[in-house]
């Protein structure tokens, strides 16, 4: 067992990782910042976003918008303290990915360019043309290239966090290139492993995104919160479930069924202006769009694909040269991976989980409830995304409160954990390890058990929910990972054993597949992404709450209920389309 | 219609029990819209929980599932089956170390990569509470060496990159380029220290198969010409420039 001292430990490497290793070497360049990740940075999720980072940009904008947007767009959900500091935040730390050499779309002018998106008043979405995710990591990676004090361990799984009377000492991991077991011991520990999507079938998110560190967070102590809230964006490539940007409908792309028809101005979201006005249609937020796909589906009116119903997603009138200005990414995966260029052709499109609302509960320094344990990025919920996130505001919040847990956990200045305890919480954690090496391998499967999964999370967890299917969830899941519990693996070897990094995966997947079920089963209202066909209005009378879900060994999780953060603008209506006062 | 199968071929390694690589054949169906690496999950969730490999995004953007499939370096998200004979070879990239089965060494290029200074050196201090001003156009200049996915595609097709181990190789020396090029940047003459070195872009012969095999069309052989070409004309200038802005 090898044990590194260090005075930071941050745990995943995408953008939230990167931005929190960058401000703990700001705040203070004589520590030891480990960055430990089980990929190379570079390969992290955060390189598939495509369409930009909202942050006010022009005169005729202004925090306040950007504030009541999201507000709204989070369907009253979102701790209006944490939103307030986000949008405030929000234009420096995109300047400073500027000063960084981020290689953003410009003007005319020479200034930075922003394009509309879902659910935004005013266009002041940043972008890198539809590849803004990849330029945000690789600028990102290459400035942490600058820090001395940034140590980084590619490629180690990290199993546990390392948690004792309330405080968080470190994490311990495993070196995958050689199955070295590796403590890493800190007062302060950020994580920022990302989502959870791949607890889903059908997906944006990468193999890699199974919730590690929701699960880590989870199983020490810290409550996850609004994990019901599960994002599909409206716009993913039938089979594969590769995105195709918001932004493609940000630049004039508009959505029509089998009929030829723009359904969503049946669903509230009218009316189909030529050009989308903001807030309408085509520009509405993720949940409605979604939502919407879900009616017409039931209507008969999508359209049949080999992988499934689909509706038409037309740039056609946008014209290749700005096509291939704006969206030259969105043609490349269309092209590859749907066979259709939409240059000539609509590119068939259907709804697809990819964003994790809840997670670590964390306030606006970015802590989390144990001592010493920051989160930022998708896995935490802070909350500025509330019942359902607005199209690029993720890319931005990972910059913001990525920035502020380093910083925080860097400038803490608690005592090094004293090494025999973290050897000894290491030792623990691990014996989950040694148990699934030391098991041969029986009925069970990882890829069998992960399949029944992904089943019950798309069956009973999807779109629209109602109790009976939820029930069934909550009742199967238990059961798998009662048989999680017999769990053997075929590769007993040390050096880059992916099935024993899938089966930790996978058991993490279970854990938070389990907290999310009994979270929307409590839930009995609907909510931004979250719709009962049981209980179809918002009740803000029970369930202006967060739901909190508290891990409980082999049980169930037990559900309690954190009050909401108001602080100046009370639950209203939520109004899209030519409706709104916006 | 039935169901098209094909033989998937992998080479082997596992460190602890093989004393060098061998050969393995799985035979997997083919669907329309698979990939390679849909065919190495399949492997893997069904026939061989042993095989290892790296993946993630499968949509041709983190760069992790670089291989050789039937001796080409390829990306396994991007490589359909349907464009391959019933035979599929995989391998893992040449040109690098194997720590296991298909998973190459990326641990020479992550250390090497900081010698070249990829980040913005600003060339004059960056504007408060504003955004360095740049053209379409001036962007225009370095926006494909943005592109790199650090795939390492390239190091497995350029020559020099197995005859020199100490060559920076093509990706890095593209990104120093890139930089170079970045108009809000000064920083050419530090990273010239590195990429003007032996084992920078004299090393390059231009063969030119590193932008052959770029999966995003990124032209690493034109960057090392154009530094090449940037950096003999520092060399005549120098005398003119002394005692100014170099």
């Amino acid at each position: 067992m090898r044990f590194v001292n260090a005075d930071v430990v941050i745990i995943g490497g995408g953008g939230a990782g990167l931005r929190a290793a960058i401000a703990a070497a700001e705040a203070d360049p004589s520590l030891h910042v480990a960055l430990v990740s089980k990929i190379y940075p570079m390969r992290s999720h955060t390189v598939a976003a495509e369409g930009g980072a909202a942050g006010v940009a022009s005169e005729n904008d202004s925090l306040e918008n950007h504030f009541r947007d999201t507000v709204s767009g989070g369907d009253w959900l979102c701790d209006q303290d944490a939103v307030d500091l986000f949008v405030k935040e929000a234009p420096g730390v995109l300047r400073e990915l500027e000063h960084w050499g981020c290689p953003w779309s410009r003007q005319a002018d020479g200034r930075v360019a922003v394009r509309p998106f879902g659910g935004m008043k005013i266009e002041r979405t940043w972008y890198a043309a539809d590849k803004s995710g990849f330029h945000i990591l690789h600028t990102l990676f290459q400035t942490s290239l600058k820090y001395d004090a940034i140590h980084r361990y590619d490629e180690y799984y990290v199993v546990d966090l390392l948690v004792a009377d309330g405080r968080c000492m470190g994490c311990v991991a495993i070196e995958l290139k050689t199955g070295e077991t590796v403590v890493f011991a800190a007062p302060s520990v950020v994580m920022a492993t990302g989502g959870a999507g791949r607890a889903f079938p059908f997906t944006t998110n990468a193999g890699t995104n199974t919730g590690d560190g929701i699960a880590m967070a989870y199983r020490a102590g810290v409550p996850l919160k609004d994990m019901e809230f599960v994002q599909y964006h409206p716009t993913g490539l039938p089979g594969k479930g590769i995105l195709i940007t918001e932004g493609a409908r940000g630049e004039g792309g508009i959505l029509v069924n089998r009929d030829g028809y723009r359904y969503l101005q049946d669903y509230n979201l009218g009316p189909p202006d030529p050009w989308p006005r903001k807030k309408a249609m085509e520009l509405g937020p993720r949940d409605r769009l979604s939502q919407a796909f879900w009616h017409e589906q039931q209507k008969g009116r999508t359209v049949d694909h080999p992988a499934g119903q689909v509706v038409l997603l037309d740039v056609r009138h946008l014209g290749e040269k700005k096509i291939n200005e704006r969206l030259p990414f969105v043609r490349e995966l269309a092209r590859i991976y749907a066979a259709v260029d939409p240059v000539h052709e609509p590119i068939p499109v259907r709804p697809v989980v990819h964003y994790t609302m809840g997670g670590i509960d964390t306030d606006i320094d970015a802590a989390s409830p144990v001592t010493g344990l920051y989160a930022a990025g998708e896995c935490a919920c802070v909350s500025i995304n509330g019942a359902n996130r607005l199209g690029s505001n993720s890319l931005t919040e990972l910059l913001v409160f990525g920035r502020i847990a380093g910083h925080n956990a860097a400038t803490a200045r608690a005592e090094h954990p004293d090494e025999a305890s973290a050897r000894e919480l290491a030792e623990t954690a691990m014996s989950r390890v040694q148990r699934l090496l030391d098991t041969d391998p029986g009925e069970e499967s990882v890829a069998g058990l992960r399949d029944e999964l992904n089943g019950y999370m798309e069956e009973c967890a999807g779109i629209y929910r109602d109790q009976e299917r939820l029930d069934q969830a909550c009742e199967g899941i238990a059961g798998l990972r009662e048989r999680y519990g017999k769990l053997g693996l075929t590769d007993k070897s040390c050096v880059f054993n992916t099935e024993l990094a899938y089966a930790l995966e996978l058991g993490s997947m279970l854990e938070i597949g389990e907290a999310l079920v009994h979270a929307a089963r409590m839930r009995r209202e609907s909510r931004g992404a979250h719709q009962r066909l049981d209980f179809t209005e918002r009740n803000d009378d029970e369930f202006l709450v967060h739901s909190m879900a508290s891990f409980r060994g082999d049980g169930p999780p037990e559900i309690t209920r954190k009050p909401v953060t108001i602080t100046r603008w009370e639950p209203a209506e939520r109004v899209y389309g030519g409706t709104s006062d916006d | 219609m039935t169901e098209r199968r094909i033989q998937l071929e992998v080479q082997r390694y596992r460190p602890e029990t093989d004393s060098e690589p061998t050969w393995e054949s799985y035979d997997v169906p083919a669907m329309e819209d698979w990939v390679v690496l849909d065919a190495l999950n399949y492997v893997k969730d069904h026939l061989d929980g042993t095989l290892s490999y790296r993946w993630s995004c499968r949509m041709a953007v983190c760069g992790s599932c670089g291989v050789m499939v039937n001796g080409q370096p390829v990306l396994a998200c991007k490589a359909f089956l349907r464009d391959y004979p019933e035979t599929v070879r995989v391998e893992p990239l040449a040109n690098l170390a194997v720590h296991r089965d298909l998973i190459g060494d990326m641990e020479t290029f992550a250390a090497r990569l900081p010698e070249v200074k990829p980040y913005l050196i600003p060339g004059e201090e960056p504007p408060e509470e504003d955004v360095f001003r740049q053209q379409p156009s001036e962007l225009a200049v370095y926006r494909q060496f943005t592109m790199c996915i650090n795939c390492l595609l390239c190091y497995s097709a350029c020559p020099q990159v197995g005859l020199n181990e100490n060559y920076l190789g093509p990706s890095i020396l593209a990104l120093a380029h890139r930089y170079n090029q970045d108009s809000r940047d000064g920083g050419r003459a530090e990273r010239e220290e590195v990429t003007a070195s032996e084992d920078g872009v004299w090393e390059c012969t231009f063969v030119g198969e590193c932008s052959e095999v770029c999966p995003k069309g990124v032209d690493p052989a034109g960057a090392i010409q154009q530094m090449k070409l940037a950096s003999s004309m520092d060399w005549i200038t120098r005398p003119l420039k002394r005692g100014g802005k170099s």
